[in-house]
């Protein structure tokens, strides 16, 4: 497990309250004669978390649950309708494109099929040395292709003479992964955002991205990873934030999420991922049906149609997210079955 | 291990690929092993070990460029020898899979009812109004009502896709079901669904049919939950087969050991560990072993002798030097 | 991290993944050298612009002077004969390779950049840039070209550079339409949006990340555009709008259709222009569709041929090569 580094800034690097990313579904010119009624999906609806520097948290859920839509607001490349965002103690949920730009050398973002990331057209030296030319940092070519060079040795790829002048098409899915975290290291970035860094790799290749992403965080990089991996984000991430249907329903210490799970949702899901050891058959809850749509989410608690202990008041009261007793500290979980007395089967 | 005759045996299977510019592939190499009815056998690997087209070729699916030789001995016949005249008849009837994307597969324009009866009514077991209620009892098995045969295929979730893909190859009753990766693109609830879905179908159908599963895909910790064998497959060829239970603690062949390494567990406090380098081109002859170059425990014989299939505890192979007793003396 | 070449597997069913060929650097260049119709339609379209580039030294004769006979049957002196003013059919058709191919050139050129510009513009910015520009081009389809074509001569007179207006300005829809569904989708692609996400502006996004996936698709057009327009140009003037003081192929026609050519049964004078044409129409026709076809591999339909794999008879567990 990764050592957690205190945060030596008083504000988290980046601070998300509330926040609300939704969007319409589109009806049509016959849907909108026949006044059908118009439905908004609601993709990301009232999320709150933090990311501190030297930290990395996992946002993890299943597909639908709204944690791609989170990561792309954060960086501003989806619009949201509600909730702040700040970075660096700055707000940023309202700042226009023209105020982003300096930003964006700041949250670097990765994305999860390294076949598609890069330009087949472009060289690895080209991809990297791109964010440097957009924001017309250094203006010497020497010193960009030091600086090209100096991300490929952090990212992994060395020697550099061996990659630096190759087409994608050359290289293996975890070296062009490589290539995209050099391209995001090169600008030095405060913050970066891993969606699904390694799900399209092979198991012998992603533990070495997941350890160069630790490594990262340890020379105080704060890493936001977007992952469907329980397991993965148990062994990398400080914190894990679970998922569901737009909301975040538990929320703490990596190591206490997964061995002390509050929240029905996460429960369940944590019984039924498979475990390495043949012998370790837990007895697992299988929920019935699939997530609901984000277009109808349930009324009251958004879980209740699919809990295994919901009661009637459930479908009355959306929960909160709050801290809990009985657990390590910072845990916290969207139920209002919990923490009266202990434990809640 | 039972005394009946094994359901389905495959022996010395090799598949070689012609590459465009000349020369040869030789994607699957001396594939070897054998499942009684009711087994589950997982089928390990990551991209490119030939774990897709060795069952490709036990179906008879592979393509033009492709050559074959070996034996499929399904109870006992040869379905290989004749190629595609010999594998048709069995083809479905006898073996069937779920393929690799399955659930994306379907024709939206023809309800979903209609392409489970599609098998049937091509191989002459049923029509109209018997193949109707037997695609009710199908989709009933695999837990979607019945009704919803009427249905079109966008209208159901990506898992209850699955489930059809998985009733469809169901659908002629076959002794085989090879399943290609049938979880890889669905949620972890979902995932667990299927899978709960293809124990309990190997474990009533064994009792009336037998059905044999052999589940493809590169997750340990899913062939870990479900098989109660698996076979490893690195470079094309079989490099690990045992009892679930046994190759998780007490790996014979370094690969397996380091497979499992570099899989991170949901509670597991080890650390994770990747595999250094990449699988070697298989268009070229190997000497020595395949693994060796990223080997942590190579030795001097690695380099140059080929491993031989052993089996160092009974029911439990593994191709690997250290699995030898006259050539682990020398080392040490 | 020492292993550099890719992997070869045939578990990918033979692609690896989405890294598809067309997108990759010089994919244009490597479809045409690997495919003989190209190759072939190259070396014509070769030959006509050479003809048509040393034209003067090339001519025989004077194309506009008086040299033989009307209507001379081909001969030594005259190898394809003489028009119905006696003047050498052989140069004028060389003459005339000038201007058809000219034409052609210059008004597919126009056609491409209006075509290619509303197309980009359409597809990258989307939303109310999209459908306005959609609109203005379903209007422009629907407008039939030949009353345009007359009346545009009538009013504006017959000269070149009308023509070569005309028929870009008739032309361009279907470049802007194909144009812009490639940008569309070419746009949603990961690397696209990556850049995006670290800042890049409009204008590199379109220059250095949009614009390359779409070249090839731009050159295959304008090269089966390239056709359309030779065509045109001998289509209008053959109708009489084209240009009374140039000479083309499709003057060559209309001479012979005006000076009664059939009846005085001079084959030379109108079967070889029309020859030209189709020859030319043809080798731009090759090579711009083999780049297509290189483009869409979903058109190729060899795997679905009933030819089966092989089995070899009981070969050995130890591979040997």
């Amino acid at each position: 497990m990764s050592d957690v580094q205190a945060p030596t800034i008083d504000a988290p690097l980046l601070e998300v309250e509330d926040l609300i990313s939704q969007y319409p579904v589109p009806r049509g010119l016959l849907g909108a004669m026949m006044r059908r009624p118009q439905l908004t999906v609601k993709a990301v609806d009232g999320v709150t978390f933090s990311v501190a520097a030297g930290e990395m948290v996992a946002l993890v859920g299943e597909s639908g649950c709204g944690k791609t839509t989170t990561a792309q607001t954060v960086i501003r490349m989806v619009a949201n309708q509600g909730g702040s965002i700040r970075f660096d103690g700055a707000e940023i949920g309202e700042l226009s494109p023209g105020q982003l730009r300096p930003l964006r050398r700041e949250i670097q973002i990765i994305y999860q099929d390294p076949y598609e990331s890069l330009d087949p057209r472009f060289t690895v030296r080209d991809t990297i040395e791109e964010p440097i030319r957009v924001h017309s940092l250094v203006p010497r070519k020497e010193d960009r292709e030091a600086k090209v060079r100096e991300a490929m040795e952090r990212a992994g790829l060395t020697p550099p003479e061996l990659f630096i002048d190759r087409y994608p098409h050359e290289l293996s899915g975890g070296q062009r992964q490589r290539v995209a975290i050099a391209a995001a290291l090169v600008l030095e970035p405060k913050l970066l955002i891993a969606d699904e860094p390694v799900s399209m790799l092979d198991v012998s290749v992603r533990a070495g991205i997941l350890a160069l992403l630790d490594g990262l965080r340890k020379d105080g990089m704060g890493v936001l990873m977007i992952t469907h991996d329980l397991s993965t984000a148990a062994h990398f991430a400080d914190r894990i934030a679970v998922m569901y249907l737009g909301r975040i329903v538990e929320e703490g210490p990596a190591r206490d999420v997964v061995r002390n799970p509050q929240h029905p949702y996460t429960k369940a899901l944590i019984s039924v991922v498979p475990r390495r050891d043949p012998d370790e058959r837990a007895f697992p809850q299988i929920l019935t049906g699939e997530t609901p749509n984000p277009v109808r989410v349930p009324p009251g608690c958004r879980f209740h149609p699919r809990c295994p202990v919901a009661e009637a008041r459930c479908k009355e009261t959306d929960p909160e997210l709050r801290l809990l007793d009985g657990v390590a500290a910072g845990h916290r979980a969207a139920c209002i079955l919990l923490g009266e007395g202990s434990g809640t089967g | 291990m039972s005394a009946r005759p094994p359901v389905i045996r495959v022996e010395d299977l090799n598949v070689w690929f012609d590459l465009p510019g000349g020369g040869e592939l030789h994607a699957v190499q001396g594939v070897t092993f054998e499942l009684h009815s009711g087994e589950r056998m997982g089928l390990v690997g990551e991209s490119g070990c030939g774990k897709t087209t060795t069952i490709l070729a036990m179906m008879g699916l592979l393509p033009a460029t492709a050559s074959v030789s070996g034996k499929v001995l399904l109870d006992g016949e040869d379905i290989l020898v004749g190629g595609e005249e010999t594998i048709s008849p069995h083809r479905w009837s006898d073996i069937s899979m779920v393929f690799q994307g399955a659930m994306n597969a379907f024709n939206p324009v023809k309800t979903v009812g209609a392409q489970i009866a599609e098998p049937m009514v091509l191989h002459g077991m049923a029509t109209g109004k018997s193949a109707r209620s037997r695609v009710a009892e199908l989709l009933e098995l695999v837990g979607i009502a019945g009704d919803r045969a009427d249905r079109y295929p966008h209208e159901f979730s990506g898992g209850m896709r699955q489930r059809a893909a998985i009733a469809m190859a169901l659908a002629c009753s076959p002794k085989v079901l090879l399943a290609d990766e049938p979880t890889t693109a669905l949620d972890v609830m979902v995932q667990a669904q299927i899978l709960e879905l293809l124990v309990g179908l190997s474990k009533t159908l064994g009792q009336e049919l037998g059905l044999t599963v052999i589940l493809v895909t590169h997750d340990l910790p899913v062939v870990a939950q479900v098989c109660d064998r698996a076979a490893v497959m690195y470079a094309g060829e079989i490099v690990e087969m045992g009892g679930m239970s046994e190759i998780y603690h007490d790996p014979r062949h370094p690969y397996s050991r380091m497979l499992f390494a570099a899989t991170p567990d949901l509670l597991g406090d080890d650390e994770v560990i990747s595999i250094p380098g990449a699988p070697p081109r298989l268009d070229r002859e190997i000497v020595g072993c395949a693994f060796r170059p990223r080997c942590d425990s190579a030795f001097e014989p690695c380099s140059t002798v080929r491993p031989g299939r052993r089996e160092p505890v009974a029911g439990h192979e593994a191709r690997c030097h250290l699995n030898d007793p006259s050539l682990t003396e020398l080392a040490s | 991290m020492s292993l550099i070449e890719p992997i070869q597997t045939a578990d990918e069913d033979g692609l690896a993944h989405g890294a598809q060929k067309t997108s990759r650097p010089g994919f244009v260049r490597t479809t045409l050298l690997g495919n003989r119709a190209a190759m072939i339609g190259l070396g014509i379209l070769g030959f006509f612009v050479f003809v048509a580039i040393f034209a003067p030294w090339l001519e025989p004769y004077d194309p506009t002077q008086k040299v033989g006979p009307v209507y001379a049957p081909p001969s030594g002196d005259f190898w394809l004969g003489t028009d119905d003013g006696g003047g050498d059919m052989l140069s004028l058709l060389i003459a005339g390779s000038r201007v058809s191919l000219a034409v052609g050139f210059l008004a597919a050129l126009v056609a491409i950049l209006i075509g290619g510009t509303v197309g980009v513009l359409s597809g990258y910015f989307g939303g109310k840039t999209d459908t306005v520009l959609m609109r203005f081009t379903d209007y422009m389809l629907v407008i039939p070209d030949i009353p345009l074509m007359i009346i545009v001569a009538a009013l504006f007179g017959r000269s070149l550079t009308n023509i070569v207006i005309i028929i870009g300005v008739i032309y361009w829809t279907s470049t802007a339409r194909l144009i812009r569904a490639q940008v569309k989708s070419v746009r949603e692609r990961v690397y696209v949006k990556r850049a995006q996400a670290l800042g890049a502006g409009n204008r590199r996004l379109i220059f250095k990340h949009v614009l390359p996936q779409v070249a090839p698709l731009l050159i295959a057009n304008t090269v089966l555009m390239i056709a359309l327009a030779i065509f045109a140009e001998t289509f209008i003037t053959f109708l009489g709008l084209g240009d009374p003081s140039t000479i083309s192929w499709g003057r060559l026609i209309e001479n012979a259709f005006e000076g009664e050519a059939t009846i005085n049964n001079a084959w030379w004078a109108i079967v070889p222009p029309g020859v030209c044409v189709t020859i030319v129409i043809l080798a731009c026709t090759m090579i711009g569709q083999s780049v297509e076809d290189g483009l869409n591999p979903r058109l190729r339909v060899g795997h679905l041929s009933v030819k089966r794999f092989r089995v070899r008879p009981g070969a050995g567990s130890e591979p040997t090569k």
